[in-house]
């Protein structure tokens, strides 16, 4: 135990276009926050040290590893996750897309490829080959080397 | 992991009360993406951290009359993004635009790049050929000091009990002056650099009349390569003037062997990164 008096922080905080108020320790990566605290398990915990992407959400527009941000960076913020991805009406086209491509295999670093994919074809609806794997560099595979990922995030983007 | 209090001071003034208030125990906290990781590694034993994100001034990228001044904190992308920054500097660009991937580059900043003072750090080279001021505060005022003098050692960087890095001023420049950084790396992207170099030249009725080469990753800190540099002043950027500097930088290259790559192959590259940055320069100022 510390001597060190923390206390924890009341935050405001939108996730996937829900507003809530939630409790946080100080010291918490957002990656933490969001699978211990909101509950929401669909972010996923690689390496947590920001080497592999697998933690990636997008916060007010970009893209960032939620292991290297805090839980209480969240405050005002506009936070969209994996869970965000698919309506009722059924699978994001690069859900979809990466079902139909065969995309994943163990599926840990699944969240993170589709997050970051939403985030560049959300800017960039026709991105190239080269583009697509620059833009994918911090999110790593070890199970499908790639070419299928690359693959199904040119088949949603057609 | 010792746990610690957040703290987000609004104004420079307020931030130095809390580092001075809690001296060692306390980091800013600028893109997170060292400062946490070393943390959680329990490098540091910490009470407190300090968002420096909401100050104003670290996270503005402005125009003085002299300077380009970036805030500490900005995002490398914001850089990036910024089509006046790209065409101006495209030398810090090519630091920018390499540090970790996208969503490394959606919070680590220059500045946070130079207070982690790592010998291979891709940030702080550039910023040392563009002759580039740190802007520190802390409780005896504001201070300013060379970029090349900010790091001191692996990790350890020129800062007192109580300072932290507000912004970084880069002069401006005309159109005779441009700058390169390039690294190897064994893989495309996402990686430390085995060794690295950032050039700098002003071409002048065609003779290089300033230059400034640094090198990374060769040494404890990265270094600011003063004699090869010299070397070109007054000489036209011939091949073999290139080659003479570049293996004057070989020569100032101090590196250690480790996992990522031995002193012989790390000097090789110093001599071949220095012709191509230099190259590089020179072709970016144009005719």
């Amino acid at each position: 135990m510390s001597d060190n008096n923390v206390r924890k922080v009341a935050i405001n905080t939108t996730i996937n276009g829900q507003e809530m108020d939630i409790l946080v320790d100080p010291y918490v990566s957002l990656l933490e926050t969001l699978r211990e605290v909101v509950g929401m398990t669909g972010t996923k915990e690689g390496c947590n040290d920001g080497n592999c992407g697998a933690c990636t959400i997008n916060i007010d527009g970009r893209i960032v590893d939620s292991c290297l941000v805090l839980g209480v960076e969240a405050e005002g913020k506009n936070i969209e996750t994996v869970e965000g991805m698919a309506t009722p009406e059924g699978l994001h086209p690069l859900q979809q897309a990466f079902l139909e491509e065969a995309a994943l295999q163990c599926g840990i670093c699944t969240p993170g490829f589709l997050v970051s994919a939403k985030a560049l074809l959300d800017n960039e609806p026709k991105p190239s080959e080269d583009r697509i794997r620059h833009w994918l560099a911090g999110n790593l595979c070890r199970c499908t080397g790639y070419d299928k990922i690359v693959k199904a995030v040119k088949k949603a983007s057609d | 992991m010792h746990p610690f209090n957040y703290y987000d001071p609004k104004t420079v003034d307020e931030a130095v009360e809390i580092l001075k208030k809690f001296g060692d125990k306390a980091k800013c906290l600028a893109g997170g993406t060292d400062v946490l990781v070393q943390t959680r590694g329990e490098r540091y034993e910490l009470d407190a951290i300090v968002d420096v994100k909401k100050i104003p001034e670290l996270t503005s990228v402005e125009w003085t009359q002299d300077h380009l001044v970036i805030g500490a904190a900005t995002p490398c992308y914001v850089l990036y993004e910024d089509q006046k920054v790209s065409e101006a500097f495209p030398g810090i660009i090519d630091s920018a635009s390499l540090i970790g991937g996208i969503q490394i580059q959606s919070r680590a900043s220059l500045g946070g790049n130079l207070c982690n003072a790592s010998p291979s750090a891709d940030g702080i080279c550039s910023l040392i050929v563009h002759d580039a001021e740190c802007v520190i505060a802390g409780p005896n005022g504001v201070r300013e000091i060379p970029v090349e003098d900010m790091c001191v050692g692996p990790g350890k960087n020129a800062l007192g009990e109580g300072e932290f890095l507000v912004s970084i001023k880069i002069p401006l420049k005309n159109s005779t002056f441009s700058a390169s950084y390039e690294r190897f790396i064994p893989r495309n992207e996402m990686d430390i650099a085995v060794a690295a170099v950032a050039s700098s030249v002003s071409l002048e009725n065609g003779k290089i009349s300033s230059c400034r080469i640094a090198l990374a990753a060769v040494g404890p800190t990265p270094i600011f390569a003063e004699e090869a540099s010299q070397m070109l002043i007054g000489k036209e950027p011939t091949e073999e003037n290139i080659k003479n500097a570049s293996n004057k930088a070989k020569e100032i290259a101090s590196p250690i062997s480790d996992m990522r790559g031995t002193v012989e192959h790390r000097k090789d590259l110093i001599e071949v990164l220095t012709r191509r940055t230099l190259s590089k320069a020179v072709e970016r100022v144009g005719v």
